[in-house]
């Protein structure tokens, strides 16, 4: 697919304008990587948390205590 | 709650944000006056439209703020200007690279469309630092949303004054008195922009998905592990929300956990 869409790509002048128009290109998908990569290192965080507090809901289960067990919902 | 939209929305921006790629170098014809360098509009402009209305936006979402008094348009605003100044940047790093291939400068100081669409970034620059220095929630989403409607009204004054200016050298992409683009050029920027629209959205909805998870979970360990189990909220620009991510949140004092849940 790549080597067809290859061919069919018009012949691009990567000169001088070139570097120019691939460095704007690249700046563009690199804030979009950092930004993303951010939030993918957010959402683990979060569900190590989620692990670690279903985690103890499981262990206060088993023990019995008597308290409510919360059903997951904050309030 | 964000989870379908969110799905949909990333599927809907990776599609929009393919076929503005594809359109771009497999598509649209070469500029016959500034040749291939006129590729980097394609991201550069709407980049920059995308920036200048989610500013107007946020103006608005914080004056909802303010009339409702329901903290969600608070982080609504907060949101779409910390969203928007991610654009800003990268509208202003393009618009360098492109002033660079064309004009031979990085930068060029008496151009009024550069120097104005700084001129709104510095503005701008200051909202998170304003947050950040106010202690008290209440006070930050009020002080904020105030500043928020007066920068966002600004806004499009400025773009009317830039406009109106008659010394002007930098080029106008959207259709002017001497016509527009070509058909082919005009169908690749609707594109472009309808992508960066979505790209737009969908950063915003991940900040407000994260936010509101972050605050449930929080609420979540609160009661399940207690109070010492939570760790004392430290000063932030970001406003406080409930669990839910909507719906007024009750002011707390920082410093400790968070009032109630």
């Amino acid at each position: 697919m790549i080597a067809s869409l290859l061919a069919a790509a018009p012949a691009l002048p990567l000169g001088e304008a070139g570097k120019y128009v691939a460095g704007a290109f690249v700046v563009f998908v690199a804030v979009l990587l950092i930004y993303f990569g951010i939030m993918a290192a957010k959402l683990q965080r979060m569900e190590r948390e989620l692990a670690e507090l279903n985690a103890a809901l499981e262990a206060r289960a088993r023990a019995g205590s008597g308290e409510p067990v919360a059903s997951g919902e904050p309030r | 709650m964000h989870g379908k939209r969110l799905r949909v929305l990333s599927l809907a921006t990776l599609a929009a944000l393919t076929a503005t790629f594809a359109l771009v170098f497999f598509y649209a014809p070469l500029d016959a006056d500034q040749g291939f360098i006129q590729k980097i509009f394609y991201v550069h402009v709407p980049v920059a439209i995308v920036t200048l209305i989610a500013y107007v936006v946020g103006g608005v979402f914080a004056a909802l703020h303010l009339r409702t008094r329901d903290r969600a348009w608070d982080l609504r605003s907060y949101v779409v200007i910390h969203i928007a100044i991610i654009f800003n940047i990268l509208g202003l790093v393009t618009g360098a690279i492109w002033a660079k291939a064309s004009w031979g400068h990085w930068w060029v100081w008496d151009e009024p469309t550069l120097v104005s669409f700084l001129i709104v970034f510095l503005l701008f620059a200051t909202y998170q630092p304003l947050r950040f220095s106010i202690e008290d929630p209440e006070r930050q989403s009020r002080y904020a949303s105030v500043f928020a409607i007066m920068a966002g009204a600004f806004v499009p004054l400025n773009f009317m004054a830039v406009r109106a200016a008659t010394a002007y050298v930098h080029p106008r992409v959207l259709a002017t008195s001497d016509g527009g683009m070509p058909s082919q050029m005009a169908l690749t920027f609707v594109v472009a922009i309808v992508a960066m629209t979505l790209l737009f959205a969908l950063m915003c909805t991940y900040e407000i998905t994260s936010k509101s998870t972050s605050w449930q979970l929080r609420a979540l360990r609160r009661r399940l592990l207690g109070d010492e189990a939570v760790a004392p909220l430290g000063r932030s620009a970001a406003p406080a929300v409930d669990g839910a991510g909507t719906g007024s949140a009750p002011a707390r004092p920082r410093g400790t956990a968070e009032a109630t849940s």
